[in-house]
C-alpha cells in the first residue's frame, strides 16, 4: 500500500488523475476492484448492497453474521479493504465488531442502520466508524466509499511523514512525485500492491509497510509493550514515531507503523482519561507497587463501581496482602483484571495515561494491581516465579482462572522482579501477567492454586483469554515498574472464562524449558483469543507450550520471566485461536516495556518473530466482545481486550459460556 | 411475440404502484440494478423481502396476543422492517412503521398494536400487488424498457 515511498497519498486529491498517469494500469480501474465485505443479517438488505457494490465494480463479500464477517477478516487480513455492517445484528452489536475490526485489521468501516438518530449516529463516530449511512442505502452513497480507504492510507503515511525526520525531507520531493504514486499504490493494493512495494523498497525499510497494501503489522502484546515502554521512556508528549522506532529497535517495524500506532494510543489514552474513574489512582497505584494490597489501586471503590467483583476485590486486596498466597483469591486486584487487562491497558501505558483507564474503574484495577502486585509479588514470586517463569504466562489468561493465574503470573512477576523475567522473555507474558493475577498467585510459586477466578476478574472476558490483552494493558502500565509487572503481565488471567487457567501448563517448575508442553501459559493468550471466539480450546496450551520453547531457548530464559514472557507471547500466539495474537503480543510487549528494558528484546525480538509469525493471535477479539469499552476500536485490538474486560459481565459470561478448555491449566496443577 | 397488450399491462400496473405511492423511488434504483445477468433482480429481492418480513409480522403479531409484549420488543422488530422495507421501496409499508414506532416511542402500547395493523393491511395490499406483477412480468419476458 504505501506504496513505498506513502509519499503518494499526499496528492490524494489529484489522486484520480495521477492515477491515471501513474503508469500502473490498475491506476485507471480505480476504484474498481475495492474489496468490500458487507456484513447485514437482513437478508434483504444485503441482497441490495450486494448488487448495487457489484454494480459500482467493486469486489463484493457478504456476511449475514457478525461473527462469520470476523472470522473472515481474521484469517484473510490483508484480504479487504473496507467493511460494510448493520448496527443491529442478533449475534453480535455491530459497534462491537467495528471496533475489533478497528483494532485487529485496522480496516475502515462504515457502519449503517435505518436508525438515524443522532444518538446512534454519534456512537459510530465515537467507535471509530468512518461513515455512517442510513437505510435505505442509495448506490450513490456506496460510489464513494473508496475514499475512506484511501484516507486511512493517507493519514497512515501522514503520521509517518509528520514523525520527521531527514528521511522525510528526502521523501518529500518524492512524495510529489509520486503522487501518482499513492494512488497507484492504492490500486496496487487493490490490485497488486507487491509491485508497489518493490519500487518502494529503496525508500526505506518502511517499504514493507509503506505500500497501501502493505502488511498489516501485528502489534503484538510484546510489541506493544515495547511501544509503550519506548513512549513513556519519552514521554507521552514528546513521544514521536521517529523515537519511538529507534527506541523500539524493532527490525521490520517502520516509522509509519509506529506513527499510525501511536495515533491510535494516542486515542485510547484520551478515551480512557475520559472514562477511567481513577485515572490517577491507578497511576499511582500501579506505579507503586509498593503495597502489597492494591492499595492505590482502591479495590474498594473499584468493587463498589462494581467493576470489580467483590470476590476479585477480596482477592486482590488478599493478594495485595499476602502476596505470598498468591492463590487463590488471586489477589490479584486483577478482579478487575478483566477490566485492567483490557488491552485498554496496553494502550494506557501506565507511566502516562493511567487515566486512560477508562475502561471503566475494571481498568484501573488493572493498572494499579499489576503496579502493586508487581513489586511485591514480583518478589514472591521469584521463586514461584522462577519455576512458574514461564508458566506466569497461563495464569494470566485464564481470566476466570484469575486466581490460578496469578500465580502464574506472579510467577512470571517473579521474574520480572528479577528484572528479566518480563524482559527477556519479551515474551508479552509479562503483560499478561500484568493482570492483577498474576501476582498474588504468583507468590506460592505459581501457586498453581491460582484460583485466581476469583481475582481475575474477567480480565478476560471473553472465553479467550483476553486476560492477555489485558495484561497488555497492565503490563504497558506496569511494565515500567519493570519489575512488577512480572507476574502480573499475565493480564491473560482476566480471561473470565479461563477459570483453569492454571493450565495444566504446569508451570513447570522450571519453566525453562519445561514450557514446552506447558503452555500453561497459553491460558492467558487464549483468553485473547477465546475472548472473542469463546473457544475455550484456543487456550491451545500446545501451541504455547511450543512456543515457550522457542522463547526459551531464545532467551535463556532464566528469568522466569523471561519465560514466561516469552511464554506468554508464544502462549499467546500459540493460543492462535485466532485471535488476536496482537494482543497477546501487546500483552508481552506490554511486559517487556515494565521490566523496563526490552531487552528482552532479542527475546523479544524472538518473540516478535515469533508472533508476527505466529498467527496465533490472542485474539483480543473476544475482549473486545465483552468489553463494553470501545477501546479504540481501531486502535489496538488490545483496546478490545480492554473493552472486553471492561465488561465484566461480558466477560464473565463468556467465560462461562465459553468453556474454556483450559482445563488443563488449573493452576493448581502447576507445579511450582 | 408478447402481446403489446400485456406489455401495456404489466407497465400500467407498475405506474400505478408510483402513482398511488406504494412504492418510491428506490424502487426505480432497484430496478436500474437489473440487466442482462440479472434480469429477475427486483422480484428476487421482493421474495426475499415478503418472505422475511411475513415471518417478522407473524412473530410481532403472535408476541401482541400474549401479554408480555413489551414495547422494546415490538419496536426491534418495527426496527427490522424499517430496514427492509425502505430498502425495497415499499413506500406506504414505511410510512406505517414509521407512523407506529412513533407512537411506541412514546410508550403507548395499545396505539403501538393499532399502529402494527395500520402497517400490516399496507403490507399485504403491497405483497397483493405486486405478485402478480411479477409473475405477469416474469411470464411475459418484458425486457426492461427504461
Amino acid at each position: 500500500m504505501n506504496s513505498s515511498s506513502g509519499k503518494s497519498y499526499m496528492s490524494t486529491a489529484s489522486s484520480s488523475v495521477l492515477w491515471k498517469a501513474g503508469g500502473d494500469v490498475v491506476a485507471d480501474q480505480f476504484p474498481a476492484g475495492l474489496r468490500v465485505l458487507v456484513v447485514d443479517d437482513d437478508p434483504t438488505c444485503l441482497m441490495i448492497l450486494e448488487k448495487m457494490l457489484k454494480s459500482c465494480q467493486y469486489n463484493v463479500t457478504k456476511c449475514n453474521r457478525a461473527e462469520t464477517a470476523l472470522s473472515m477478516l481474521r484469517e484473510n487480513r490483508n484480504g479487504f479493504d473496507i467493511v460494510i455492517s448493520d448496527v443491529h445484528m442478533p449475534d453480535m452489536d455491530g459497534f462491537k465488531l467495528l471496533e475489533h475490526i478497528g483494532l485487529e485489521m485496522d480496516l475502515p468501516v462504515i457502519m449503517m442502520s435505518a436508525d438515524d438518530g443522532k444518538n446512534v449516529v454519534m456512537k459510530g463516530v465515537t467507535h471509530g466508524a468512518c461513515d455512517y449511512l442510513i437505510k435505505p442505502v442509495r448506490i450513490e452513497a456506496l460510489k464513494n466509499i473508496w475514499q475512506h480507504v484511501v484516507r486511512k492510507r493517507k493519514n497512515e503515511w501522514k503520521d509517518f511523514e509528520q514523525s520527521g525526520s531527514v528521511e522525510e525531507g528526502d521523501r518529500q520531493p518524492k512524495q510529489s512525485e509520486d503522487a501518482d504514486y499513492s494512488s497507484s499504490a492504492n490500486e496496487g493494493n487493490w490490485k497488486s500492491s507487491k509491485r508497489r512495494k518493490d519500487d518502494e523498497d529503496e525508500n526505506d525499510e518502511r517499504d514493507d509497510t509503506s505500500t497501501l497494501k502493505k502488511p498489516r503489522v501485528v502489534w503484538s502484546v510484546e510489541l506493544h509493550q515495547q511501544f509503550v515502554a519506548a513512549v513513556n521512556q519519552l514521554g507521552i508528549e514528546k513521544a514521536v514515531p521517529k523515537k519511538i522506532l529507534e527506541l523500539m529497535n524493532v527490525p521490520g517495524l517502520t516509522r509509519e507503523n509506529v506513527a499510525s500506532h501511536l495515533q491510535k494510543y494516542r486515542l485510547y489514552l484520551r478515551r480512557l482519561s475520559g472514562v477511567s474513574q481513577h485515572p490517577s489512582n491507578l497511576n499511582n497505584s500501579f506505579m507503586n507497587p509498593q503495597d502489597a494490597t492494591f492499595g492505590p489501586l482502591d479495590l474498594q471503590a473499584l468493587a463498589a463501581t462494581g467493576q470489580l467483583p467483590a470476590q476479585s476485590l477480596a482477592t486482590l486486596q488478599a493478594a495485595g496482602l499476602g502476596r505470598s498466597t498468591a492463590k487463590s483469591g488471586i489477589p490479584m486486584p486483577l478482579v478487575d483484571q478483566r477490566n485492567i487487562f483490557s488491552f485498554e491497558n496496553p494502550k494506557l501505558r501506565f507511566g502516562e495515561a493511567q487515566q486512560h483507564v477508562n475502561n471503566n474503574k475494571q481498568m484501573n484495577l488493572l493498572h494499579g494491581i499489576p503496579t502493586t502486585m508487581e513489586p511485591k509479588q514480583l518478589a514472591g514470586l521469584h521463586h514461584t516465579a522462577q519455576s512458574m517463569g514461564n508458566m506466569n504466562m497461563p495464569v494470566l489468561s485464564h481470566g476466570s482462572q484469575s486466581s490460578q493465574n496469578n500465580p502464574l503470573l506472579m510467577q512470571m512477576a517473579q521474574p520480572q522482579a528479577r528484572g528479566q523475567m518480563l524482559n527477556d522473555s519479551t515474551v508479552g507474558l509479562a503483560p499478561r501477567l500484568l493482570s492483577p493475577m498474576g501476582q498474588p498467585m504468583l507468590s506460592n510459586g505459581m501457586a498453581t492454586n491460582v484460583s485466581t477466578r476469583n481475582g481475575v476478574p474477567e480480565n478476560i472476558r471473553a472465553p479467550s483469554y483476553n486476560p492477555v490483552s489485558q495484561t497488555s494493558s497492565m503490563l504497558n502500565f506496569p511494565m515500567n515498574h519493570t519489575s512488577e509487572l512480572p507476574g502480573n503481565s499475565f493480564p491473560l488471567v482476566s480471561t473470565p472464562g479461563i477459570s483453569s487457567l492454571a493450565p495444566k501448563v504446569a508451570f513447570r517448575e522450571d519453566v525453562n524449558s519445561e514450557i514446552k508442553g506447558s503452555v500453561g501459559f497459553m491460558p492467558s493468550y487464549d483468553i485473547f483469543n477465546d475472548l472473542n471466539q469463546h473457544k475455550p480450546q484456543n487456550w491451545e496450551l500446545q501451541n504455547v507450550g511450543m512456543m515457550f520453547n522457542t522463547s526459551q531457548h531464545s532467551n535463556s530464559l532464566q528469568g522466569n520471566l523471561d519465560h514466561t514472557q516469552s511464554v506468554l507471547v508464544q502462549q499467546g500466539f500459540a493460543s492462535g485461536q485466532n485471535r488476536n495474537s496482537t494482543v497477546i503480543s501487546k500483552a508481552m510487549f506490554s511486559a517487556g516495556d515494565s521490566t523496563g528494558h526490552m531487552n528482552a528484546q532479542n527475546g523479544n525480538q524472538h518473540l516478535n518473530s515469533l508472533l508476527v509469525d505466529n498467527t496465533v493471535r490472542v485474539k483480543s477479539e473476544r475482549v473486545a466482545d465483552a468489553a463494553p469499552a470501545n477501546l479504540y476500536p481501531d486502535h489496538f485490538g488490545q483496546e478490545d481486550l480492554m473493552s472486553a474486560l471492561l465488561k465484566q459481565q461480558d466477560v464473565i459470561a463468556l467465560a462461562e459460556n465459553n468453556d474454556f478448555d483450559f482445563d488443563g491449566y488449573s493452576i493448581d496443577n502447576i507445579p511450582v | 411475440m408478447e402481446s403489446k397488450h400485456v406489455h401495456q399491462q404489466i407497465a400500467a400496473m407498475r405506474q400505478s404502484f408510483f402513482d398511488e405511492e406504494v412504492l418510491d423511488e428506490i424502487f426505480s434504483q432497484l430496478e436500474q440494478l437489473e440487466d442482462q445477468n440479472n434480469p429477475n433482480f427486483v422480484e428476487e429481492v421482493f421474495t426475499m423481502y415478503f418472505r422475511d418480513s411475513t415471518t417478522l409480522l407473524e412473530t410481532i403479531e403472535q408476541a401482541m396476543k400474549t401479554v408480555s409484549i413489551t414495547l422494546a420488543k415490538m419496536d426491534r422488530i418495527l426496527h427490522q422492517l424499517k430496514g427492509s422495507s425502505a430498502s425495497v421501496g415499499a413506500n406506504k409499508v414505511l410510512n406505517e412503521i414509521n407512523k407506529t414506532r412513533q407512537v411506541l416511542e412514546k410508550g403507548n402500547l395499545e396505539g403501538t398494536k393499532a399502529g402494527i395493523w395500520e402497517m400490516r393491511k399496507e403490507y399485504d395490499s403491497l405483497k397483493a400487488k405486486l405478485e402478480p406483477y411479477f409473475q405477469l412480468k416474469q411470464a411475459n419476458s418484458v425486457p426492461k424498457e427504461k
